[in-house]
């Protein structure tokens, strides 16, 4: 139920805020940030020395004042458009317009000097990679109706388990399994109170990441510290170059030379826009996240496909976890996951619940989650933790923007009961 | 649209509010029936939390190691282990009755109080731990109540101290009764700024609350990191905040070290500012009726922006409240990490008080006083302080499923009395 209706006038009034925000970019890219440019150029890297290997690129040299003004005309021209006629897929221009006022932004802070922009990228893609994971966790539980906000905690014990399962056998594929497994213990709790109790979905998983924090930090304290032992999985999931590939300038280090998690990441994403879209168990998916009665008047058990959907949502949350302790960091750190599980639900979210679009949203906030350290090499004179803001802020403003459109999944969140 | 119209009926609602205001919890005799649930769900959490704490024991492990020589040992062992836990925790809590009348008499004989302040510290400190949780609590019941579901409180609470305590020490020369009104008010006004954003945000655009305030968390835990690494820091640079004016402090009720100050009044004096506000106003009803049926409201005439932006500003200000009673009451100076987890403990309490100021108040009390004999618990019988966050979680589960507690203890169901409070993401 849409309670505050988006009429006619509303849309109207959308179109001219967005045009006159898009016309103060404009102004912003070409009056304000040009100046004492002149002659300056901004280099944009583009050779990457991953790992100790060099993989040769030439450097991107661009004249800074003259592609401030370009970028600036490009976003002058989207507003104008925008409240002379108005663009059909406004959604999509307002992600385009931002994107291309932060490539200005970044124009202006690489003035005169170099930017490691295949390093960048790299680093965006891996900071992307849990909360991608995350919201493909979000992606099974919500398609089929059952809000899962507890993902952040689920990720806390996957990352612990791991540790502990890693630790113990000597293995990262066994540690891997075992954050799967914390993941889906906690799904399992998660399912029954909401598919069998019936509780407030938001609640329970309320519960859970309480739930989650206190245990994982009660047990560092209780059992990691004593036996430290149980907390050196030893070093970090290495990458895996793929053959040939991997030394192809900027695409073989960001796409070929990565963790296997994040080619699982690739490979979830394929596989789950395969397994929503074109298949029976998809269909019967999205069926009891739209309307379950209808669903279960059609032979479907609704109970069994959502006690599936959350357990696969824990399973995917675990691995998550996994990827940010032995993935990444090499050792459990208390309340490590830092709010990425509800990044992931953002981003599952912006993505309107898909998980291309999913993805796409995770890839903007790794970027922001990246580009804060590299523009502090840059010095651009913004204090570092304001430039920490941008990915919340960037979320608040693009829900705000795009929510308009994105469609929760009718049945989400209500428990069914069956008559 | 497939659903069939509802008839809008505000006596309905009406009804409905009457039933869950006070009246029904003091004067039809339910006081007992809906207490009985939260109890025994703190009750069976700290079961549970002793099952965790002997499994998780070194000496109770070595003891069941030797089980079949020694049954007898493993089993007191197991006991003594949960028996010391909880008696350090009640002692950290209360503090110790025999010391306390020993304090008194020696106070009845030689007019010596020191030894009585003393004896009565980890009472006091459990009101004093009480008191942020009461005022952030209010905030997220207030929420709940209006539907919304505020996880920013701890957001809030940071903007709130940052507010209060810039105030505090900048401005100097005035007089206690304008001071500290000031320095109270800019904490709850940057609270309620901070939570009027996602409320205006959520009315307008529908973009969820829930998101946006954990969003806002985050930007209120960067900004106070930014201004105490500048703007706000010492002139020593130090990432502390300089000491308010005397004139700002909340004053104590009693000498050192007793820290109980009279932030814990004004905690209580909110609850039943908060009580009359829900549930004798009209502003409080409308708030009500959003929450209890949106749609209804809307027929009736209310403004559901208005009222959406109204109740996350009012939330926000409550969890202000919470920061500035820490730094004008405690610390008299702002630190990087000065809340410890307030603003999510809250929404614990809130679910435990049925979102009621009574129920809020009575649960804080209780998680006050079990943070505060979890200190002693720690340092005593070598439990960390974080079982009690597993004895939350577990709680939050227990009351938000009633089932299991009485499936447990083989209730009968009384009233079915469930209310959903958040309606997925689209509402």
């Amino acid at each position: 139920m849409q309670l505050v209706a988006i009429s006619k006038e509303g849309r109207d009034r959308r179109d001219i805020v967005l045009g006159v925000s898009y016309l103060a970019l404009a102004a912003f890219i070409v009056f304000i940030l040009p100046r004492a440019t002149t002659g300056l150029k901004s280099t944009f890297a583009l050779t990457s020395y991953r790992g100790g290997v060099t993989i040769k690129a030439p450097d991107l040299v661009i004249p800074t004042a003259a592609s401030l003004f370009a970028l600036g005309a490009l976003v002058a021209f989207a507003g104008g458009w925008q409240l002379a006629k108005g663009f059909k897929r406004v959604n999509l221009v307002l992600v385009l317009v931002v994107g291309v006022g932060i490539a200005a932004f970044l124009v202006w802070a690489t003035r005169g000097k170099s930017l490691n922009f295949t390093g960048m990228l790299v680093s965006s893609l891996v900071r992307a990679t849990p909360i991608a994971l995350a919201a493909l966790s979000g992606i099974y539980s919500e398609r089929s109706g059952v809000v899962n906000i507890g993902i952040e905690g689920m990720m806390l014990v996957g990352a612990f388990t791991s540790v502990v399962f890693a630790s113990v056998s000597d293995s990262l594929l066994v540690g891997v399994l075992g954050g799967i497994l914390g993941g889906v213990i906690l799904a399992v709790l998660h399912g029954v109170l909401s598919i069998r109790y019936k509780v407030d979905q938001v609640v329970s998983g309320t519960g859970i990441i309480i739930l989650a924090l206190g245990l994982t930090s009660y047990l560092q304290r209780a059992v990691l510290n004593l036996y430290p032992e149980l907390n050196q999985p030893g070093p970090a999931i290495r990458a895996l170059p793929i053959p040939v590939l991997w030394k192809t300038p900027v695409i073989g280090p960001l796409l070929f030379n990565q963790s296997p998690v994040i080619y699982t990441l690739f490979v979830l994403l394929a596989v789950t826009h395969v397994l929503l879209y074109n298949t029976r168990w998809g269909l019967r998916v999205r069926a009891v996240g739209e309307h379950p009665r209808a669903a279960d008047t059609l032979g479907i058990n609704v109970f069994k496909t959502r006690y599936v959907s959350v357990l696969i949502s824990g399973a995917i949350a675990g691995l998550s976890g996994a990827y940010m302790s032995i993935g990444a960091a090499g050792r459990f750190n208390e309340g490590m996951t830092a709010g990425k599980g509800f990044l992931g639900l953002a981003a599952m979210i912006f993505g309107n619940w898909n998980p291309a679009g999913a993805f796409l949203g995770a890839l903007i906030f790794g970027f922001f989650d990246s580009w804060q350290e590299k523009l502090a090499i840059l010095q651009v004179g913004i204090p570092i933790d304001l430039l920490g803001m941008a990915p919340y802020l960037a979320t608040m403003i693009v829900l705000a923007g795009v929510v308009g459109r994105a469609r929760a999944p009718a049945a989400d969140g209500q428990p069914y009961e069956k008559q | 649209m497939s659903e069939k119209l509802e008839t809008p009926s505000t006596d309905e609602a009406s009804n409905e509010m009457e039933r869950t205001g006070l009246r029904r919890l003091l004067v039809r005799g339910g006081a007992l029936r809906s207490a009985l649930l939260p109890i025994l769900a703190v009750f069976t959490a700290l079961i549970i939390g002793a099952v965790i704490m002997a499994v998780s024991s070194p000496d109770v492990i070595a003891a069941w190691r030797q089980v079949s020589q020694n049954p007898r040992g493993a089993l007191s062992i197991t006991w003594g282990t949960i028996r010391d836990a909880y008696m350090a925790l009640f002692e950290g809590s209360f503090g110790n009755p025999a010391r306390i009348i020993r304090a008194i008499d020696t106070m009845r004989e030689t007019g010596e109080s020191r030894e009585l302040l003393e004896a009565l510290r980890p009472f006091s400190e459990s009101l004093v731990i009480a008191t942020p949780y009461i005022f952030a609590g209010l905030a997220v019941a207030l929420g709940f109540r209006g539907g919304l579901f505020n996880i920013g409180a701890e957001g809030q609470l940071f903007v709130g101290g940052l507010a209060s305590v810039y105030i505090g020490y900048s401005i100097s020369g005035l007089p206690r009764y304008v001071h500290l009104p000031l320095a109270l008010l800019a904490g709850m006004l940057a609270g309620a700024i901070w939570g009027a954003i996602p409320g205006l945000l959520k009315a307008r655009t529908g973009a969820h609350e829930v998101i946006n305030t954990i969003m806002m968390n985050y930007i209120a835990f960067r900004l106070t990191d930014h201004l105490l690494q500048g703007p706000m820091a010492r002139p020593d640079r130090l990432p502390i905040t300089p000491e308010i004016k005397p004139s700002a402090y909340l004053p104590s009720l009693l000498p050192r070290p007793v820290r109980l100050h009279v932030g814990f009044f004004l905690a209580l004096a909110t609850a039943a500012v908060v009580y009359w506000f829900l549930w004798k106003t009209t502003r409080g009803f409308e708030i009500r009726m959003v929450g209890a049926n949106p749609r209804a409201a809307r027929y009736a005439g209310v403004h559901i922006i208005a009222t959406t932006v109204l109740t996350m500003a009012l939330s926000g200000a409550l969890a202000g409240l919470a920061g500035a009673n820490q730094v004008l009451g405690l610390d008299h100076r702002l630190v990087r990490a000065f809340s410890t987890g307030y603003g999510f403990d809250s929404i614990a309490l809130a679910l435990l008080g049925n979102s009621h100021p009574l129920g809020v108040v009575l649960s804080s009390l209780l998680f006050g006083f079990l943070r505060g004999g979890a200190a002693r618990m720690q340092s005593v019988a070598n439990v960390p302080v974080e079982i009690i966050r597993i004895i939350q979680g577990i709680v939050i589960v227990f009351v938000a499923a009633p089932a299991i507690i009485r499936a447990i203890y083989r209730l009968r169901v009384v009233r079915e009395e469930e209310t959903l409070l958040v309606r997925g993401w689209g509402s």
